[in-house]
């Protein structure tokens, strides 16, 4: 059968969601067998049979994940030789996308990011991306070597399916070398869904005026069990903390739905949620760019429409 | 300390960007060419590096590497106004259409031909967006990468960065030589001063072929690429939606709107 790589990534006792999206999405072209780096395989086993991964490559020694990307590429180099996957895929993340630009190196291969979607071609998969903003889509393929892809998180909806996820102990050949992690600092996150995982992300921008006016931000996203999102303009301000940030220099979400309130919408923010199924805007401003984008909009205060929006929510929830 | 800053003109985001029918290229020349942002920081973070070396009695230089057609230029001058010592410009038609597997191989050939200590790259530009040099230029080049930075410490040949992750930073450590990449966190790239933009005009710019670089013509180029677009269209302008204004009501309509879709 077709062997499908896949780079899990996890929190190190439990698959993260984009995981499962791209079992879900390795299924449409072989079997898919997952690569985890680091601890939690055990723990993560279960959800990745039920999601139909035929096994797992684990690579437990904490050397690898010490290590920034190189380790971890020169893992999938030696699996793609050892395996002969006929596609590798990986999470668009930041460091998956590394990840993905190192192999791409090693195995002298063609690489592709921020796929929105990915289907069989006739002459291997073609991936559908989404680029200038999302004013253009674009069709590409790799015409040379393995075919490696970073999928944006929220890209497909996982899908169960059976699979036997077999856990496999893999090591790397030689040793590891390269810049070294020293500490790691998680930042404060709470009860909320990862941002980029987020199926719902409410964003504040500049009109919410402050750290304190961000907080209805906060009550929002808290009653829609959202993930909060900051305009590049609330970061630079510190109003928000910076790895909130969605946009061009952020974070780019596609969610089932994104609620800009008090953005104005430039290019810089656009470009990071553009692509969300369906878009809410609340800004005073009717001319704002935003209003293009929305599915829905209300052009008023949002200190204003927002209160009245969180009554209606919780007099909702108690029908 | 011979410190090289990748810089790429990108066309401003401001203005409509498309690609060319007829090779599925970015249109490069009908729209302003602009110094891709985060490659600014990367630019002010050499300078900062550059002028504590010099400071601490060493020598140290900045030179600006780039690859892109003569318009690429402007970039350049930009560059060296703000402060860079000299440039190198990697300028040859064999290079257009190249993908990001040709354009980490053509710039490591420079690279290779010009050394370094330090290469600094910003995260990624505004067209392409795909966030992969500075980690495929430390794969061709076998030094550290040293990515995502946003602080950063040179001390002697030691270097300390704070790396943004997922779920917060790692704090990472290398040796020199090494690619690093900034986020635009990491510092406020000044302005050209007059002085510097006088001064720009009288400095160094190197312009280098393929033949130059000892670049293989068929390992670049839209023929030489490891990828190729299929087809691309604009897409449609989106279904424009329902607005309306708040008339005391505001917050009630987004809650049915949202009920209608299931949200809540």
């Amino acid at each position: 059968m077709t062997e499908i790589l896949v780079l899990a990534e996890h929190t190190g006792d439990d698959v993260k969601k984009v995981t499962l999206e791209l079992i879900t999405l390795a299924r449409r072209f072989g079997e898919p067998s997952l690569v985890w780096i680091g601890p939690g395989a055990e723990q993560g086993q279960a959800r990745c049979a039920e999601y139909g991964a035929a096994r797992i490559y684990v690579a437990a020694d904490p050397a690898i994940d010490d290590y920034v990307v190189a380790p971890a590429a020169e893992l999938l180099a030696q699996l793609v030789r050892e395996k002969s996957p006929v596609l590798v895929l990986v999470a668009g993340t930041p460091q998956s996308k590394e990840v993905a630009g190192r192999l791409a190196v090693k195995i002298d291969s063609g690489v592709l990011t921020d796929a929105v979607d990915l289907q069989p071609g006739d002459d291997g998969p073609v991936a559908e991306q989404s680029i200038f903003g999302g004013a253009t889509t674009v069709h590409s393929r790799v015409r040379r070597g393995t075919p490696i892809v970073a999928v944006r998180p929220n890209a497909v909806a996982p899908e169960p399916a059976p699979g036997a996820a077999e856990l496999s102990p893999v090591s790397l050949a030689g040793e590891v070398t390269g810049a070294r992690v020293t500490s790691r600092v998680v930042a404060e996150r709470g009860e909320r869904p990862d941002l980029t995982e987020a199926s719902i992300v409410v964003s504040g921008g500049r009109g919410t005026g402050g750290a304190e006016g961000f907080g209805v931000i906060e009550q929002l996203a808290d009653a829609l069990g959202a993930a909060v999102g900051a305009s590049r303009a609330v970061t630079d301000a510190g109003w928000y903390p910076h790895q909130f940030q969605v946009g061009q220099t952020g974070k780019t979400v596609s969610p089932q739905l994104y609620m800009a309130i008090g953005i104005s919408g430039a290019i810089q923010h656009r470009a990071g949620m553009q692509t969300s199924k369906t878009i809410v805007a609340v800004n005073k401003d009717p001319e704002a760019p935003i209003f293009e984008l929305a599915d829905f909009g209300v052009v008023g205060d949002l200190f204003k429409v927002v209160p009245q929006l969180l009554d209606e929510i919780s007099k909702r929830k108690q029908l | 300390m011979n410190i090289v800053v990748c810089v790429k003109q990108v066309p401003d985001t401001a203005v409509e960007r498309k690609l060319k029918p007829a090779d599925s290229t970015l249109d490069r020349a009908s729209v302003d060419g602009l110094i891709n942002e985060i490659d600014e920081y990367a630019i002010e973070e050499g300078l900062l590096i550059a002028e504590a070396q010099r400071e601490a009695g060493h020598d140290a230089a900045v030179t600006i590497m780039t690859m892109g057609p003569e318009k690429a230029a402007e970039s350049i001058r930009k560059a060296l106004s703000m402060g860079a010592d000299q440039a190198v410009h990697l300028l040859d038609d064999g290079l257009a259409g190249s993908d990001a597997m040709s354009t980490s191989y053509a710039l490591a050939q420079v690279l290779k031909q010009i050394g370094f200590d330090l290469v600094i790259c910003g995260s990624e530009s505004t067209d392409a967006r795909m966030g992969v040099m500075a980690p495929m230029l430390a794969e061709r080049l076998g030094v550290p990468q040293v990515s995502l930075a946003s602080k950063l410490e040179v001390d002697g040949s030691a270097l300390r960065i704070r790396r943004f992750s997922e779920d917060g930073y790692f704090e990472v450590e290398s040796t020199l030589p090494a690619v690093i990449s900034v986020v635009e966190k990491i510092n406020e790239p000044r302005y050209p001063s007059f002085k510097g933009i006088m001064a720009a005009k009288k400095k160094p710019v190197q312009t280098m072929s393929l033949a130059d670089a000892g670049i293989d013509p068929a390992l670049v180029g839209l023929g030489g690429s490891a990828t190729e677009v299929v087809d691309f269209a604009q897409r449609p302008p989106r279904q424009s939606g329902t607005i309306v204004k708040d008339e005391g009501d505001g917050g009630v309509k987004v809650a049915e709107f949202l009920a209608a879709q299931k949200f809540v």
